[in-house]
């Protein structure tokens, strides 16, 4: 199990790395912690001809506190996040979902970004993306940069609406103050992609945005209020839901219907404390 | 900016375990390859080759990371060091060893040099975990014979107050790794 060969270029600047994306496009792949692209390289599931490697970019390596968002850097890995020491306290749902992304040796190489960039339907920081109503930040050579909101940028299953010259240099996620919220999910084990997963900002009255990965092709947010239960169990069927190795697409419904309402009324009563 | 193309070998040069070394690899060259076939150091393990089972886990700079889901060329000037830098000059075990004897955390072993490395990282920023933190860490990694409980045990005898001394002596000065926090 050897990856197909490639020419490897690792550049030191964002300028350079988007210079070599404006060359190669389609070519090329971006390599940031390497988590899931060299996997999916060992088992030749895909195949490249340039790997472009971000991972010394010092200038991506970076946590930026702008006051009512955080900016993550495409270098920043996920424990490098996990430790910074605002993070409970600027953004408590990062906080609560990180520990469920993949493991302790994982996160050591894995970057936000690149979760984000591989848009796995069930993956936590995309769903934590789009539940606060982040964003994205590209930057290309002929486009300069360009910042896309979460929902506009995860379009489907492992599918972004990043250019193939695009590097993306950042996530932003907003800073939410008065609200309570909360994280969970369920897998198979510990650290293992979801079958499901929720997260959830709530207000003292009740009123809550519900995010759910897992039953699309990419993580969906719906604002919920009064009954949680019934609202929950309407959306489910409405989305349906995919059937794969670990679950049936019932099974799914089932697990978001079950969990979201507690998911909800503990954002509700973290936001009370 | 570092260009390597893909059929072009290239000299590599890092420290591993204390020693500056260099040897020849293509770009593909996973640093889990590098290490058996072009260093011939054969204590680091390759299992699933695609980051699931971890017993090919080594330290880069302090952090542990999987080598089979690294680039030689990444390793490149980096500080690696593997499950061979554990047991001193005379063979005498270091204490997360010694505890994993003491506990019958290991029967084949193939398994040990992953979880041992993930360890000595992880105790290094965190001397003292809960059982829970510790079979947090642990879920990186599997192992097909003893089960789990003695690798428990033995991390909880390693971690015990009289040992962190020992523990705190085997980091290294240009450790990148950040603090550990749950």
């Amino acid at each position: 199990m050897k990856p197909r060969p490639f020419d490897y270029v690792r550049p030191d600047t964002v300028e350079e790395a988007i210079a070599l994306l404006a060359e190669y496009g389609d070519d090329a792949r971006i390599l940031a912690g390497g988590q899931s692209l060299v996997p999916m390289l060992n088992l030749r599931l895909i195949e490249t001809r340039v790997l472009i490697d971000i991972s010394r970019v010092a200038e991506l390596d970076v946590i930026g506190d702008r006051g009512n968002l955080i900016e993550v850097g495409a270098a920043v890995t996920q424990n490098k996040l996990m430790a910074w020491p605002q993070l409970k306290q600027k953004l408590p749902l990062v906080a609560a979902a990180l520990p469920f992304v993949g493991h302790f040796q994982t996160r050591n190489k894995g970057t936000v970004c690149g979760s984000v960039a591989h848009a796995d339907p069930s993956s936590e920081l995309p769903l934590v993306l789009a539940v606060l109503g982040g964003e994205v930040v590209l930057r290309s050579q002929q486009r300069g940069t360009r910042v896309l909101a979460a929902e506009a940028f995860q379009q489907d299953m492992l599918t972004t609406a990043r250019a193939a010259d695009e590097l993306i240099t950042a996530v932003r996620f907003p800073v939410i103050e008065g609200k309570g919220v909360a994280f969970n999910e369920v897998a198979r084990r510990h650290g293992d992609f979801a079958i499901v997963a929720i997260a959830a900002v709530a207000d003292a009255r009740g009123a809550a945005q519900l995010g759910v990965g897992g039953l699309s092709g990419r993580p969906v947010v719906r604002a919920i209020d009064g009954d949680a239960a019934a609202a929950v169990a309407a959306w489910a069927e409405e989305l349906e839901g995919y059937e794969d190795l670990h679950a049936s697409a019932a099974l799914r419904r089932d697990l978001v219907k079950n969990l979201a309402p507690d998911v909800i009324a503990e954002a509700i009563e973290k936001c009370a404390a | 900016m570092r260009r390597v193309s893909k059929d072009q070998k290239t000299r590599i040069a890092l420290t591993l375990n204390g020693r500056k070394l260099a040897a020849e690899a293509e770009p593909r060259m996973l640093l889990s390859d590098f290490l058996r076939h072009g260093l011939g150091l054969t204590g680091t393990h390759v299992g699933c080759e695609h980051g699931v089972c971890g017993c090919c886990t080594v330290l880069i700079d302090g952090v542990a990371q999987r080598s089979c889901l690294t680039l030689a060329v990444q390793a490149e000037g980096r500080e690696v060091r593997t499950v061979e830098s554990l047991a001193g000059a005379d063979g005498k075990l270091n204490a997360l060893q010694q505890a994993f004897r003491n506990n019958h955390a290991l029967q084949c072993g193939f398994c040990t040099p992953g979880i041992l490395m993930s360890f000595t990282d992880f105790l290094a920023r965190n001397p003292h975990p809960s059982e829970a933190e510790i079979r947090e860490v642990l879920s990186g990694h599997l192992c097909r014979c003893t089960g789990y409980a003695g690798i428990v045990a033995a991390i909880k005898e390693a971690s015990s107050p009289k040992q962190v001394g020992i523990m705190y002596l085997t980091s290294t000065q240009s450790d990148r790794r950040e603090p550990f926090s749950a």
